[in-house]
């Protein structure tokens, strides 16, 4: 039987919010309303919905970025880790790409000056990177190696639960592909669950097994993909996958 | 495309390299003992013995001006470290974690930035005493505010990017991420900063000087030369002139290089 890494069970989230006025009560906003699902072993999960409906407050909860939520997060595995979906933002723009790929085996410790750089090494190799870059600045390389390296940090530590937040949305569409391609690549040899956050229903559908609606915090919608996708049950679903063009209107 | 020359940095390099070439010469070797008075000589004029003349205890000034250098440069050097360092971490603590902690802070330097850094250093003069060391920690105090500014808006830039987010999921501390990996990312902005401080602190211990309450004699420094001097302005103009002529230097290297620097980055 597989193993779960992660399970969420009635999570909610709520944001303070005041509008600005001094002396006011500061009213509470659910973001977030009794929210579960469990993700195994090896799955890659699509986490779909617009802006706004909370999928970035879920991902803050999972990686333990919110210190304020009810309900039960638990893992079983070591720290998830995270791609964001800027890769001109996630990486440190005074520091050389090798430093930045060591820096989470510095921070575990326990590894010699040449373990570190054979490991990046390795880690560039892996994600279809040459060695050389290790000696670069963030600033020369191109979009799509940048996301590249940012896969490559992510995975240092090879974590049992990556959380990808739109990793393809700011990239060119012929990168995409590529980049999807790797993390597909990635995701067999190494056994990685990815929690895929994204609006783009095609995207999922390429990549994920398992696809979680999300709409206004609440999921309406779960299920394996061809299931959800080719005979959707919730009717923001229907949206969604008309809006794609995947699903014909009136069907 | 043809690379501008940064004829700022190549000035700034130039004329700061000369001063500091004068002040380290000055640790091992001056024509003359500064201290040295000759009544003989009082207020000579220029000679080649005395290439920038006696002051009116027939002191050479060359030497005094090579010693004087020294002190002053010493000065702002210590008012800077103290301003950046002890600036940098009030920054760094405020911007990065925010919250009660740094409003407070930031109004109690808002309430520092009201006063001219000369006016907080006099009073810290008058409350502890004058001399070479005080007037650096007077000084020092008084630029503490100005870096802690550029410091705690560089900090709030950086603290909400993603790679931040990413080194503490990595698992890197609070202090490692401000110093390992927000601080090298505010060093362009700190290094101009510096520059301008620099100057600041050189003519901030000449006007002390100046005015008497900064270093005292015997130490010889350009702003109590001026002072000195002031009397003879007209019977000696060189005892105020070569003097000033240093400071100007002084100033006009460190501001060119600030704006060099400030280009490169």
């Amino acid at each position: 039987m597989e193993k779960n890494v992660l399970t969420v069970k009635n999570l909610n989230v709520s944001y303070e919010e005041s509008e600005g006025k001094f002396f006011q009560k500061k009213k509470d906003r659910a973001v977030l309303k009794n929210v579960s699902f469990t993700i195994r072993e090896g799955e890659v999960v699509g986490l779909v919905g617009e802006s706004g409906s909370g999928k970035t407050t879920l991902s803050k909860a999972v990686l333990g970025m919110l210190k304020r939520y009810e309900g039960e997060i638990v893992h079983f595995s070591d720290k998830p880790q995270m791609v964001f979906q800027d890769p001109y933002g996630s990486l440190n723009p005074v520091k050389k790409i090798g430093w930045i790929l060591s820096e989470p085996l510095r921070l575990k410790g326990g590894y010699s000056k040449e373990e570190q750089k054979e490991k990046v090494e390795q880690m560039l190799l892996k994600v279809g990177l040459s060695s050389e870059i290790a000696d670069r600045y963030p600033a020369q390389l191109s979009g799509g190696q940048r996301q590249r390296v940012c896969i490559a940090a992510a995975l240092m530590l090879r974590p049992k639960l990556l959380i990808a937040d739109e990793p393809v949305s700011a990239l060119d569409v012929t990168i995409q592909a590529q980049v999807l391609k790797l993390l597909q690549k990635l995701q067999k040899e190494m056994g990685l669950a990815i929690l895929f956050i994204s609006h783009d229903m095609r995207v999922v559908y390429q990549l994920c097994d398992r696809v979680l609606i999300l709409q206004d915090g609440e999921i309406v919608e779960e299920g394996p993909v061809e299931e959800v996708f080719f005979s959707p049950k919730h009717a923001y679903t229907k949206t969604l996958l008309e809006a794609a063009g995947i699903l014909e209107e009136g069907v | 495309m043809k690379k501008k020359k940064n004829y700022n940095l190549i000035l700034g390099c130039i004329l700061t390299g000369l001063v500091v070439v004068f002040v380290l010469v000055g640790l091992v070797y001056t024509p003359y003992d500064p201290e040295a008075m000759d009544s003989s000589l009082r207020l000579a004029g220029v000679s080649l013995a005395h290439p920038m003349g006696c002051d009116n205890f027939g002191r050479d000034i060359l030497s005094r001006v090579i010693k004087g250098s020294g002190t002053t440069l010493f000065v702002a050097l210590g008012t800077v470290a103290i301003g950046t360092v002890a600036g940098t971490l009030i920054g760094a603590l405020t911007g990065y974690f925010g919250g009660i902690a740094d409003e407070i802070l930031m109004r109690i330097i808002d309430a520092l930035f009201a006063f001219p850094s000369i006016l907080l250093a006099l009073v810290f003069v008058s409350l502890f005493g004058s001399g070479k060391y005080n007037v650096m920690l007077a000084l020092g105090i008084a630029f503490i505010p100005s870096f802690a500014r550029i410091v705690r808006s560089e900090f709030i830039r950086c603290k909400n990017m993603d790679y931040v987010k990413l080194a503490r999921l990595a698992g890197a501390g609070h202090l490692r991420v401000m110093f390992v990996h927000i601080l090298p990312n505010t060093l362009s902005v700190l290094v101009s900063a510096v520059m301008i401080g620099f100057n600041n602190a050189v003519l901030a211990e000449a006007g002390m000087s100046y005015l008497g309450i900064g270093v005292q004699p015997p130490d010889a420094s350009l702003g109590r030369m001026l002072s000195e001097a002031q009397t003879y302005l007209f019977s000696a103009p060189g005892c105020a002139l070569f003097p000033g002529i240093v400071i100007i230097i002084m100033v006009l290297g460190f501001s060119l290089l600030g704006e060099g620097l400030k280009k490169t980055a």
